[in-house]
């Protein structure tokens, strides 16, 4: 058995960083940022907000705590005011530096991409596809943008000391690794990281270092999002991130290659296991419809790439007949246009029916006519043209998620205090009662349809039983009921044998049973090979030959033949070194046929031959060459006295019977 | 020995028709399937009876590879796949996919509607062809069954052109369709990994052409229309729907707009618009700095040209018209064509190559009196210029690409016959390698010697890798032994031992035993004793032992002694050995035991 190391950084499912050690090389997969920790800190306004600039500072009920300048009391709970920070993956349990490859498998699992390549000493490669690039770094760009936008030379450090936030109250207090929470990366940095990146296509087979070759397949998820399979010629590791099984704008996910593999790591399932993502899609449109309809306006919180596409396509045919066709829609964020059109130049990437779209030529996605006809636009903020050409009711679709920063801050404020208006939740990333937090009381409807088209539980479970890996490896919630519905014994995965689980700064050892490698026989050698039959559909040739090994690909040549020696010498080495020595010399099986020996014997002219029967077989005495040959089932011996030619003709006759190996 | 088969059935020593059959591994594959533009008869199309001289081709093909949507490697598509038939797959990229089809269509009205041939494709017939395209990515490896794989690899020439590596077991195949290698102001430069093919078969048709360069030649294209333009004349551009027409509008376009000139530029036909919005969709196709821009600026938004109308033709005053097709052998360019002929103040700029028959090429050639159908000629009084935009690869940009992908052979295609003998020369000479050039129906045969994959067990290989080190001592090699067990389709290396043990079989032991009287005084095991100290001085660096059992052992040979009772003097010495033993001969170390002790039989 050889181990493969898995080594976890991350203990978020659906953001995970694992990094792999197979066969001498690093591979890092996902390094997923986990943005929940934003919800501890207080949003950052885009305009001066009077209730958010006068919030009491907090000191604890005794006094003796005094942090009024770093936290804040707001709503009934307390805030950190700071720039917002995010958790990153582990970076303590393994040399950053010593990581060959990156892969990523979709544009959300690649956001902490800078905290690892920049300042940690990587010089290695990370692969992408080029729509989880170009989007990838969108939503990089977004959030620096965001958090830029609204500077804030404040870092609050003092509560995370361990004595003091064990007397905060929740959920500041349980709050965990609080220490390695970073504030953004510059667009330096992510210029940088991503100037890392190679760009790889669906079912390219990538070759590392000769030992391994990786190969992103499709996985249905988002744009441009990929399973990984990492394997050589004879292990493989399957390496399933978001994957989605719905017919929505992706290319769809490609099952089959995922077969067969020795160890399946499975992350990234829907973190909406209850919710199905049509009845969601359809509540999010008639909820829309009914505030419309009411003169209120609809604030959407979403990302600005995957999701939105299909929220635009779904309002689309939605639209006229709901008679929305006055109706302004709003797409505000400093990457929306950019998003939009990226969107319509990736038909390879996309599902069959879009696809075919381009072949017109028309633009695969229908946003691109909702544009036309004026009925959406984009703004890169809530200042400029936006600010004049806004007219309410509307709907708008803006971020960050979160609700902590981006023009949706501004939204809040401004349309929070109105029960008109309704605030509807589609991304399934963060808590919405949390995210609502800092605005309470609020006075705007609420309505949760979040839409994660992600594996559930029922479609991975039969996924697996179609692709049989031997082990699976996943996040320890998989493994459980999730908290809250901890009698769904449905809503894990039940697998034999069970599925080995992980949880931040796991170290798995993988089993793996290795036994092969390839090897290469050069022309000249493998043509040189004399097989022969032992079974019936087995042959057997025995090889003698020159290994050689670079890169981690392995050759077999013929042994050279030795150089020629001159001629005053040669006839020293021919006494000090008989040729024969150098002969390697074949293991035997079978046995020696008595009958068919002695006519052998006899058609060599040796005639004399006295067999005498033993216990295991024959003893035949040559008797003119005072020679004894003893036959038996598994052994031949021959006793005979210093007579080198009798000695080789007898062996070369008993070879005869025998089969080399 | 394995063989690789190539014959063009097309573009062999020519230009036109492309079509290059290769049997790799037990597969057929069709690499283009092109129509010549030099011909109205039976040779416009390639001789498809090659391969069967009944009946329909699906069975004599595993694939049909498309390498870009130029008629000269597609023309012939709907023809070979409905009306010759093959029901297999044809792959082409997303690119040609979307576009070829227009090209088709275009072709089929200009040839039935215009000059009324009948026995033709029609459109359903383009449309049914179509369906059995399997679209390419880019570097996606394509299985297209268990043995034949095929990749992608970006081409430049025009939008979606690809090479394609074709492999089987580990011989491979690289076409490059038509490419180049420099990037111009739309598409990238081709690139392909160090992939080492068997053959790699390449266009050849600027084989003895360098271009001076790109700059120098946009400048002279510019100058040329603007002296036109100042002195009132009308440029006529002969293009292509897709390509060389996307990107001279790109450079017209700019320099109107730097030299603020109002002359009128047109884009004939309805393809026009449609042509720039493929160029928006497959963006990713195009090169880097247009990518990268195409967010704030899309460089196929054109704001100085307009679509053209019959009428403007008459027009007075100066004006640029683009206008298809590009070899002036058909269609609007040649009805401009013979309306402007007749001016000196005009001027045509052919930017493209011209195949043979073509007005193009006649009057490329120096003709200035064409005859025209119904007797009637043509004086040809206005400019006629050429300007190599082709994207193709000239000799310097050919010798680079066998650089990147160093092939074992080279076959040239898609160019003429002399030029091609030049360049054969030139590679033959740099590179040392086999360089063919094939003539329509030529088969060549390239024999192969491809290495055989193997599966070492794990422990043989470990075993050896410690023994030997990674690198073999050239000067006393370490010879590996273990046994090759072919079983249906797997190969196995393992150490004998293994392979025994694997097949159920028993070892059978062959040994050997000599007796050697000789005399020496000593008892039993003084004599021994003095052997194996006297072995143990001579034979260094062998493992020698003197066991308890009165044995001596050099390494795997037993010596054994005995003496009589009669005669303790006379001493019996066995030696034993296993047939296996390779170390040391039995000659050898009784020829040291002899130097020490008398020995007689």
């Amino acid at each position: 058995y050889k181990l493969m190391m898995n080594y976890c950084l991350s203990g978020h499912p659906t953001l995970p960083c694992n990094v792999l050690k197979f066969k001498s090389t690093t591979i890092m997969l996902d390094c997923g940022l986990d943005t929940t920790s934003v919800l501890n800190f207080l949003p950052l306004p885009l305009v001066h907000s009077p209730r958010l600039s006068k919030l009491p500072g907090w000191v604890s009920k005794d006094g003796t705590v005094n942090l009024e300048k770093e936290l804040k009391e707001c709503a009934g709970r307390v805030f950190v005011d700071s720039q917002p920070e995010f958790c990153l993956p582990e970076k303590e349990l393994l040399d950053l530096s010593t990581i060959d490859v990156i892969l990523i498998s979709n544009y959300h699992c690649m956001m902490a991409l800078p905290y690892i390549t920049e300042h940690t000493g990587f010089t290695g490669t990370v692969y992408a596809t080029e729509p989880t690039l170009q989007i990838g770094r969108l939503l990089m760009e977004e959030l620096v943008n965001f958090m830029e936008r609204v500077p804030k030379a404040q870092s609050a450090t003092c509560w995370k000391n361990k004595e003091i936030q064990r007397m905060l109250p929740g959920p500041l207090k349980d709050a965990v690794e609080v220490w390695t929470w970073k504030r953004c990366y510059s667009m330096q940095e992510v210029n940088s990281a991503l100037s890392k990146v190679q760009l790889v296509g669906y079912s390219q087979k990538v070759e590392l270092f000769g030992a391994v070759q990786v190969s992103p397949l499709s996985s249905g998820y988002s744009l441009g999002s990929s399973n990984w399979i990492i394997q050589s010629h004879h292990e493989k590791v399957a390496y399933v991130s978001g994957s989605s099984l719905l017919t929505t704008h992706p290319q769809p996910m490609d099952q089959s290659s995922l077969k067969n593999s020795d160890v399946l790591i499975l992350t990234g399932l829907t973190q909406m296991p209850t919710a199905n993502p049509d009845g969601m899609l359809g509540d999010f449109c008639s909820n829309l419809a009914m505030t419309i309809r009411a003169g209120g306006n609809v604030l959407v919180p979403c990302y600005s790439s995957g999701v939105i596409y299909d929220l635009l396509e779904c309002l689309y045919q939605f639209i006229e007949s709901a008679s929305l066709g006055t109706t302004p829609f709003y797409f505000i964020s400093p990457v929306a246009n950019s998003s939009l059109e990226f969107s319509q130049i990736f038909a390879e990437w996309l599902c069959h029916n879009k696809q075919s779209k381009v072949y017109l030529p028309e633009p695969p996605f229908p946003h691109a006519e909702l544009i036309q006809t004026n009925k959406l636009k984009h703004y890169p903020s809530i200042h400029g043209d936006f600010s004049s050409e806004f007219r309410q009711p509307c709907v708008v679709f803006t971020g960050h998620p979160s609700l902590r920063f981006g023009d949706v801050v501004h939204f809040m404020e401004l349309w929070g205090k109105s029960s008109l208006n309704t605030i509807i939740f589609t991304e399934p990333d963060f808590s919405y009662l949390d995210a609502l937090a800092p605005y309470q009381p609020l006075a705007m409807k609420c309505v949760y349809c979040p839409i994660d088209t992600r594996l559930n539980f029922h479609q991975v479970s039969k996924l697996l039983k179609e692709v049989q890996p031997l082990h699976v490896v996943c996040p320890e919630q998989y493994t459980q009921p999730p908290p809250s519905q901890s009698h769904r014994s449905d809503l894990m995965l039940e697998l034999q044998p069970p599925p080995m689980p992980y949880r931040r700064c796991s170290v798995l050892s993988l089993p793996f049973r290795r036994r092969y490698e390839r090897i290469h026989l050069l022309p000249e050698l493998a043509n040189s090979l004399v097989p022969s039959e032992i079974k019936p559909g087995i042959s057997v040739a025995t090889v003698s030959a020159v290994l050689h090994s670079k890169d981690n690909k392995h050759t077999l040549q013929s042994v050279p033949k030795p150089p020629p020696v001159p001629p005053t010498k040669k006839r020293k080495r021919v006494i000090e070194e008989p040729p024969e020595v150098l002969a390697p010399k074949p293991l035997l099986s079978g046995a020696v046929p008595l009958e068919a020996f002695l006519a052998t014997l006899h058609k060599h002219g040796i005639t004399e031959v006295k067999v005498e029967e033993t216990a295991d077989g024959h003893i035949l005495h040559l008797q003119a060459e005072d020679t004894l040959i003893q036959l038996e089932e598994d052994g031949t011996h021959i006793v005979c006295d210093n007579n080198e030619p009798l000695r080789t003709t007898l062996r070369d006759l008993v070879l005869r019977f025998l089969q080399k190996l | 020995m394995p063989e690789i088969k190539v014959t063009p059935l097309g573009a062999g020593q020519d230009v036109g028709r492309s079509c290059i059959l290769v049997s790799i591994g037990g597969k057929n594959i069709m690499l283009d399937c092109g129509m010549h533009m030099g011909y109205n008869d039976d040779r416009r199309f390639p001789d498809f009876s090659y391969i069967t001289q009944n009946g329909r081709l699906t069975e004599f093909l595993d694939c049909v590879i498309i390498s870009h949507f130029h008629l000269d490697h597609c023309g012939a598509l709907p023809y070979m796949s409905e009306m010759v038939g093959y029901d297999g797959p044809i792959y082409m990229t997303h690119p040609t996919k979307a576009i070829c089809p227009i090209l088709l269509e275009d072709f089929r009205k200009i040839t039935v509607d215009k000059k009324g041939e009948t026995n033709f494709f029609t459109s359903q017939m383009i449309k049914d062809c179509m369906k059995k395209v399997i679209p390419l990515n880019l570097h996606q490896t394509v299985q297209v069954d268990d043995e034949l794989e095929i990749k992608a690899y970006y081409a430049g020439h025009v939008l979606g052109a690809a090479m394609v590596h074709i492999k089987v077991g580990s011989e491979s195949v690289v076409y490059t369709g038509d490419y180049n290698m420099t990037p111009d102001r739309h598409l990238g430069a081709a690139w392909i990994d160090k992939c080492r093919p068997d053959i790699l078969i390449s266009e050849s048709t600027y084989a003895t052409t360098i271009r001076d360069s790109k700059r120098c030649r946009e400048r002279d294209f510019l100058k040329k229309v603007h002296e036109t333009i100042e002195r009132g004349g009308k440029v006529l551009i002969p293009v292509f729907a897709l390509g060389r027409a996307q990107e001279l509008c790109i450079l017209l376009e700019t320099f109107w707009e730097r030299m603020n000139l109002k002359a009128p530029i047109y884009f004939s036909t309805g393809l026009t618009e449609k042509a720039n919005h493929y160029y928006k969709l497959f963006i990713t196709w195009t090169n880097q700095k247009i990518r990268k821009t195409f967010v704030q600026r899309n460089m196929f938004e054109f704001k100085h040209i307009k679509a053209f109308d019959r009428s403007y033709a008459d027009n007075p005053g100066p004006m640029v018209v683009f206008a298809t097709p590009g070899m002036l052998h058909a269609g609007q360019s040649l009805q401009i064509f013979k309306k402007w002929a007749g001016n000196e103040k005009n001027m045509v700029i052919m930017p493209g190559y011209c195949v043979q028959g073509t007005i193009g090429h006649k009057i490329l050639n120096g003709q200035r009196k064409l005859e025209m159908e119904g007797r009637a000629t043509l004086d040809v009084k206005l400019q006629v210029e050429y300007m190599s935009f082709s994207a193709h690869a000239d000799a310097k940009g050919i010798m680079q690409l066998i650089r990147m992908a160093e092939p074992r052979n080279m076959l040239l295609v898609h160019g003429e016959a002399a030029k091609m003998e030049f360049l054969k020369g030139k590679i033959e000479q740099e590179f040392n390698i086999n360089c063919y050039m094939p003539a329509n129906g030529e088969t060549e045969t390239v024999t192969t010697n491809p290495s055989v994959p193997v599966d070492i067990s794990l422990n043989l290989l470990k075993r050896e890798m410690a023994l030997g080190g990674p690198l073999p001592d050239t000067k006393k090699p370490r010879t590996m032994h273990g046994t090759l067990i072919m079983k249906e389709n797997s190969l196995r290396l393992v150490s004998p031992e293994q392979a025994l043990k694997e097949l159920g079989l028993n070892e059978h032991q062959l040994r050997f035993t000599c007796r050697v009287q000789l005399q020496d005084p000593h008892s039993d095991s003084d004599t021994l004793h003095r052997i194996y100290t006297h072995l143990k001085s001579v034979l260094k660096g062998y493992t020698i032992q003197h066991l308890p059992d009165s044995t001596v052992m050099v390494e795997s040979i037993v010596i054994k002694l005995s003496s009589s009772a009669e005669d303790p003097n006379t001493k019996v010495l066995l030696l034993s050995w296993s047939y296996q033993v390779i170390d040391l001969s039995y000659s050898q170390l009784l020829l040291n035991i002899r130097k020490k002790l008398t020995c007689s039989r």
